[in-house]
């Protein structure tokens, strides 16, 4: 039978507490797209005006991971998952030093997060770091709408709300096709990650590295060093590394001209490489493969790929909008195809034949995303030692 | 079937069918390793339904079965319990109704060549069998192979001693404990454990006799009735994890040991309720991607280590919320409950799947069947919640611990889809039928701080609600965490409801915005609930509002795939969102279900499975689904049940998973426009929503709305019985005790006593004078306030019988009697039957017959009629009529082997009448109904019968003659536990 409860009394005291609490309006946001539709919602984090690239990622955890990738750089990220800031953000939990999508667009945006962990809530952090967010957007119709018509430019606001003008903003941001971004998310200065005394040295061309490649790397016994995005072959010849990663990163790999030729002679240099995500389309392009923007990227944890070599499957996380040429690839006499996207038969790995040289379309170290395809880093460091 | 088109998106439309940039090129990995040798397999049931092993068995056979099918291999199903599709003809090719033992597998082994056995749909029963037939050597004689599971995985899943070591040799963490033989040792486990623990006496099955144990003073008791409990003797003792939170994943694995993860579901309700008892949420709300990658690689190393077998698995962690450290609880190498649920709540058909894959297909070389075009290798995405709340039916078993704990004790449970987990958490309980219209706002529900407080800590089948009255009344959310455990995120959603109530208190219809108006509408509030909040306005006149103000609902499509890519299933939920301004101006709703100018039929579900409305609805709503199409129609499934067959996205034309609650129906029927709606096949939850569908004008497909009223209205439907000159037991109504006891003399001794509208004789009891009466009747009306009582005069020592009629307006076609070898009192759901009658003279089966053909006549009956009657000394009384489907019907339709449903669903369409068909039962000796209960899991409760409906579920035996000893033994037996 119900009996008194101590707190009973806390209830009193507090009693007021619920009083103050009142529902809290959100004042009014919209997003207006390139092909001039207009979509309606609510601000959260800081009042203001974002444009980029709207890309849609379907993953349904991992948000803080996605929002401090540098890949993401310039794009308005549409989250397809309903619910996002739930669990706060967790500073280490972080893929570089900020937040690098240029906006957030998403369905419910929590305001109240619970972990015990975390350092603070997403909508704190997002005001921190000016962070342009609108909610309670019909997301579903949103994807649909970008899935049909491709990939394009958007401008999200909640402080001007004239269409017109947001309209001739928009007009003035470039097209994602030919804009280079590894320049503002690389490193200005070269440094060193993990542990010196480690056997191997891995030298990580830094086009837009996540943290967690890094330390997948350091985990498995080498010691970084991260080079800018331009560095030169002679830059990192210097320090006599064992092998190279070329990093993932944003932007259009059609326009790095400079960083291929990199590629090219590291390639040249027999120096095991490894390229990820943007790094693959780099390596793909130093052995003269054309890549191209696809209508709509691949971005969410679920995507499957074969390994042709092994004969499994895994399930990957991808983060990209441009793609290489798989009729390219399959007249190439140096390269062979390692990995086959199950859903559209895209390439997601190839190898150099005769050389320690391969590439994943992919992201094997994850973050957000299953540990699936970690083994490719061991492939990697395996390469260094023989 | 009929096909329908990928939607052509209705709001874009410049929308192309094909997509540029895309190539698909699956079959390029199409290598077809289809095991050959498999041609022919045999499917184990679960057998009747119990607490803890539903409908949801019947739905993964099912699918496990035409997934067979679809390879061109020959299947046979074993199976004790007729209710369900999978014996149906329409789903195996060979329907084995036999008893779930060795016997009748040597029986069907002797007389089918089988090549292989799958297992792995029909719970823990069937894995049992299984099981016991592999150890008996039975499949080695016949060289039958066992598929889709591992025997010696099943072995150390269930030896918890053999669980844990193995998980601590594969590294994975487990709660600490240790196996206790005596009293002493139990003592010093304890002692070195620390409070509180678990205690889990060995070799007893669901859980029976484990128990948490808080604090030492409990202990001893516990830990001897542990001891007692288990045949060895022997007892785990185990740290609790009381208050973490609790997790399940859903794994697939192929013969090449691909893993993937169908599912995360979170558990609201955190360790100490058992998983069937908690309410559960997916995808999880509150993990980050570290702790659930984590978890997701746990997962798989746990499947690999348990051994290798191709198909589903379910495994359940604990995670401490202080650290996020991870411990395994459980995993079991099959399909499930919570597996039947991920299927629904993501589209991926797993059972579907699994049977694949058990015939050596590998899951990248098969198809994503809801979007036709990519792979069934990937890992389904949500872009919406689903809320599972279980049901419970505390009040069929008085005396019953209603405590929630270890051990299972719902029935049924009910699926909310929603854009946010607030909508699909009110989706759920409007669901419910528990005469909930959302959490809370709806005039439920207690206000007495001290009740709320001890229903926190002490959680029952309403903790859900008292968690958002304390919040009203201003109870801090950590107060409430303290007392619950309930992670802090769902509270503060919960808080949001609390808020903007109070925020829509300041408004009036007129005055309400229209942005706050949609808000409310997002978060899942119906127009009741809001209607109650603002009060002096009805349900109506908020729809109208609503509606004025265009918030209309808008359906979105469930397609694993959070609409990256387009999808081919017409599986759909409802939900509320802001419109877009297309290019031309024009301000545009997403709404991804396209209307067809086909002409079509909404059959409405019956909604949770409690006492008294089970599986047997399911049954019928697929058959009604499927009738309906033949007959031209485009036909609309709307349930949110999720363990149902019908439920399935390719067994209707539309599948709506909503709540079978006036709101959402009345809105969809405005939206598809139906040619009417079919209300006979979704039990009482159906049919008692045709009054305002009627008020409506929207037509009721076979018997009108006032025939129906007529045969459920006692008085009138007396005063029809006495005009047609049939008897019925005297009776009088009654609106106080006082009053009663007027009307119980006047009748005689002894009487019926019942409310004048129930579910499975909820309420009823008999009683044999004036102090029995006062009491029953009190008590009904302190429960049941505002209602009206009836009496009836009770025919005591009678026998009781049933018929199932088809009425087509002018013949009649008779699908069964049945007579009841229990003497009347006990609930015909309670009673074992026995297809033909066995015992009554052809006098009283001519009055039997002559009766119904009168009553099904005189109401017009269109469709499906159920007469329950009394006979004593050779006069026969007509107890009751039900204008619909009832629960004997599948038993006849399996016996006889004719698809009744069917016939009486095209009957009622109007488009066949009796005589297009040509009815043939088939000849066998007796078929008799066995009632199945789950008293075990209520240790308190008496196995006493009486005319409240208890079953859980039922099991068909055939017998050749009356001289059967199992039917002599059940004939002296028969009244055993009929309640005084």
């Amino acid at each position: 039978m119900p009996r008194h409860y101590p707190f009973f009394l806390i209830y009193f005291a507090l009693s007021n507490a619920l009083s103050t609490m009142k529902y809290a309006p959100k004042s009014p946001a919209i997003l207006v797209l390139e092909d001039g539709t207009v979509f309606h919602g609510k601000s959260a984090g800081k009042v203001g005006t974002a444009t980029g690239e709207v890309c849609f990622n379907t993953g349904m955890t991992g948000y803080q991971e996605v929002f401090t990738d540098p890949s993401y750089k310039g794009q308005l990220l549409l989250a397809t998952n309903v619910h996002i800031g739930n669990y706060g953000i967790k500073y280490d939990e972080s893929e570089s030093d900020s937040l690098k999508i240029a906006g957030l667009i998403c369905r419910n945006f929590s305001l109240q997060y619970s972990r015990k962990q975390a350092d603070t809530s997403l909508n704190d952090y997002f005001v921190e770091q000016n962070m342009v967010v609108i909610c309670d957007v019909d997301t579903r119709a949103l994807v649909r709408h970008i899935r049909d018509k491709g990939a394009m430019n958007a401008i999200i606001s909640s402080d001007i709300a004239d269409v017109a003008k947001l309209k001739e903003m928009l007009s003035k941001v470039p097209s994602m096709a030919g804009l280079e971004l590894s320049s503002t998310v690389s490193t200005e200065k070269p440094y060193f990650f993990g542990n010196p005394e480690a056997k191997l040295k891995v030298a990580v061309l830094d086009e837009g590295v996540k943290t967690n490649t890094l330390r997948c790397l350091a985990d498995r016994g080498c010691y970084v060093q991260v080079f800018p995005f331009n560095a030169s072959y002679n830059d990192i010849k210097a320090w006599n590394p064992n092998g190279v990663l070329v990093s993932n990163g944003p932007g259009d790999p059609a326009v790095m001209p400079q960083v291929v030729q990199t590629v090219k002679d590291i390639l040249a240099a027999e120096l095991p490489v490894f390229g990820i995500c943007l790094g693959h389309q780099l390596l793909a392009e130093a052995c003269g493969i054309p890549t191209f923007k696809m209508f709509n990227g691949h971005r969410g944890i679920n995507h499957p790929v074969k390994n042709m070599n092994s004969g499994h499957s895994e399930v990957t996380s991808q983060n990209h909008g441009f793609a290489i040429s798989r009729e390219a690839v399959e007249k190439s006499p140096i390269l062979e195809i390692t990995h086959v996207n199950l859903n559209d038969n895209s390439v997601e790995g190839i190898k150099v034949k005769n050389k320690k040289a391969f590439s994943v379309q992919y992201h094997p170290e994850s973050a957000p995303g299953p540990d699936d395809s970690r083994y490719l880093f061991d492939d990697f460091v395996k390469s260094l030692v023989n | 079937m009929v096909a329908l088109q990928p939607f052509p998106g209705l709001d874009d439309p410049g929308r192309k069918t094909a997509i540029p940039g895309r190539n698909f090129h699956l079959n390029q990995h199409l290598a077809m390793p289809k095991d050959s040798s498999i041609k022919s397999v045999l499917i184990i049931g679960s057998g009747p339904i119990i607490i803890g092993q539903a409908c949801e068995f019947d739905y993964s056979g099912s699918q496990a079965a035409r997934s067979l099918k679809e390879e061109g291999i020959e299947v046979s199903l074993i199976n004790s319990n007729p209710a369900t599709i999978m014996t149906d003809k329409v789903t195996a090719d060979n329907v084995y109704l036999l008893p779930l033992n060795t016997d009748s597998l040597i029986q069907i082994l002797e007389e089918r060549k089988i090549d292989a056995v799958l297992p792995t749909m029909g719970g823990q029963t069937a894995l049992n069998l299984c099981k016991e037939a592999d150890e008996r050597g039975i499949w080695k004689k016949y060289g039958v192979r066992i598929i889709g599971v591992n025997i010696e995985a099943i072995e150390t899943t269930e030896n918890r001693e053999a669980f844990r070591q193995l998980m601590i040799d594969i590294g994975v963490g487990v709660a600490p404990s240790k196996v206790a033989n005596s009293f002493l040792e139990g003592k010093e486990i304890a002692q070195n454990l620390g409070y509180p623990l678990v205690i889990r006496p060995s070799y007893t099955l669901g859980g029976t006799g484990a128990g948490f144990v808080f604090k030492k003073e409990e202990f001893e008791d516990k830990l001897m009735r542990g001891l007692q409990a288990s045949p060895i003797h022997e007892v785990l003792i185990e740290k609790a994890v009381f208050g973490w939170k609790e997790y399940e994943l859903e794994l697939l694995r192929d013969n090449k040991d691909n893993v993937i993860i169908i599912c995360s579901i979170e558990n609201f309700d955190p360790m100490g309720i058992h998983t069937g008892d908690s309410i559960t949420v997916a995808p999880a709300m509150t993990l980050s991607d570290k702790t659930f990658q984590h978890m997701r690689n746990l997962a798989i190393k746990m499947m690999r280590a348990i051994g290798e077998f191709a198909g589903g698995c379910n495994v359940q962690f604990a995670v401490n919320p202080e650290d996020e450290s991870i411990i395994a609880v459980e995993i079991n190498p099959r399909v499930s409950r919570s597996s039947a649920l991920a299927s629904k709540a993501t589209g991926y058909p797993i059972a579907k799947i699994a049977a694949k894959m058990a015939i050596g297909y590998n899951l990248d070389e098969l198809q994503n069947q809801v979007t036709g075009s990519t792979s069934a290798f990937f890992e389904p995405t949500l872009d919406y919640v689903i809320v599972k709340i279980p049901r419970w039916n505390f009040d069929k078993f008085p005396g019953a611990d209603r405590t929630l704990g270890l051990q299972m004790k719902s029935v049924g449970e009910a699926m909310g889809i929603g854009r946010s987990f607030i909508e699909a958490l009110q989706k759920a309980c409007q669901s419910l039928e528990i005469n909930k219209a959302g959490l809370g706002a709806d005039g439920t529900g207690s206000t007495k701080l001290d009740d709320i407080v001890y229903n926190l800590e002490h959680a029952s089948w309403d903790r859900l609600f008292h968690v958002k009255e304390a919040l009203k009344l201003g109870v801090p959310i950590q107060s409430i965490f303290n007392l619950t455990k309930i992670d802090k995120w769902f509270l503060h959603e919960i808080q949001q409801l609390v808020l903007m109530e109070q925020e829509l208190k300041r408004y009036n219809l007129q005055n309400l915005p229209a942005d706050f108006f949609l808000e409310l509408k997002q978060k899942g509030y119906s127009d009741t609930q809001i209607a109650h909040v603002l009060s002096n306005v009805t349900e109506d006149e908020v729809y109208a509002r609503r509606k004025e103000l265009g918030i209309h609902r808008v359906y979105k499509t469930v397609d694993t795939c959070a609409a990256e890519f387009p999808s081919k299933t017409p599986y759909f939920y409802s939900t509320f969102e802001n419109g877009y301004t297309a290019a031309d101006g024009k301000t545009v709703l997403s709404n991804e279900s396209v209307r067809s100018d086909k002409k079509k039929i909404i059959v409405l579900g019956s909604g949770p499975n409690r006492i008294g409305q089970g599986i047997e609805f399911d049954y019928a709503c697929v058959h009604g689904v499927l009738a309906a199409k033949e007959a031209g129609f485009e036909a609309i499934m709307v349930n949110c049940n999720p363990e149902t067959v019908s439920t399935d996205f390719d067994i209707a034309d539309k599948l709506y998973f909503e709540p079978v609650f006036w709101e959402h129906i009345y809105e969809l029927i405005e939206f598809e426009k139906p040619e009417g709606v079919i209300v006979q096949l979704g039990g009482q939850t159906a049919l008692k929503l045709s009054e305002r569908l009627h008020e409506k004008g929207i037509k009721i497909i076979g018997t009108s709305f006032e025939d129906m009223d007529l045969a459920e209205d006692r008085g009138r439907f007396s005063d029809l019985l006495k005009n047609l000159d049939i008897p019925y037991p005297l009776y009088g109504v009654a609106e106080s005790a006082e009053e009663a006891l007027v009307v119980a003399n006047q009748v005689g001794y002894p009487v019926l006593v019942r409310p004048s509208y129930v579910l499975g004789g909820q309420g009823m009891s008999i009683v044999i004078n004036d102090e029995e009466l006062e009491n029953a009747v009190i008590k009904l009306l302190k429960n049941l306030p505002g209602n009206r009582v009836l009496i009836d005069h009770f025919l005591d020592r009678a026998e009781e019988a049933e018929a199932d009629v088809i009425c087509d307006g002018e013949n009649i076609q008779f699908i069964g009697l049945m007579e009841h070898i229990e003497p009347a009192g006990i609930h015909s759901g309670d009673s074992f039957a026995v297809l033909p009658p066995f015992n009554l003279s052809d006098h009283v089966l001519n009055q039997m017959r002559e009766y119904a053909q009168k009553i099904a006549l005189a109401l017009n009956i269109r469709g499906l009629l159920n007469i329950q009657y009394a006979i004593k000394k050779e006069k026969v009384y007509v107890i009751e009529a039900n204008p619909r489907a009832s629960r004997t019907v599948p038993f006849i339709a399996k016996a006889h082997l004719v698809p009744y449903i069917n016939i009486a669903t095209k009957v009622m369409l109007g488009t066949h009448k009796l005589s297009d068909f040509k009815i043939e039962p088939r000849k066998f000796g007796y078929a008799i109904k066995e009632p199945v209960f789950s008293f075990d899991k209520f240790p308190n409760v008496n196995k006493e019968l009486g005319p409240e409906m208890k079953s859980t579920g039922e099991a068909i035996r055939f017998i050749d003659s009356l001289e059967d000893p199992y039917f002599r033994h059940l004939y002296k037996e028969k009244s055993m536990y009929l309640s005084k």
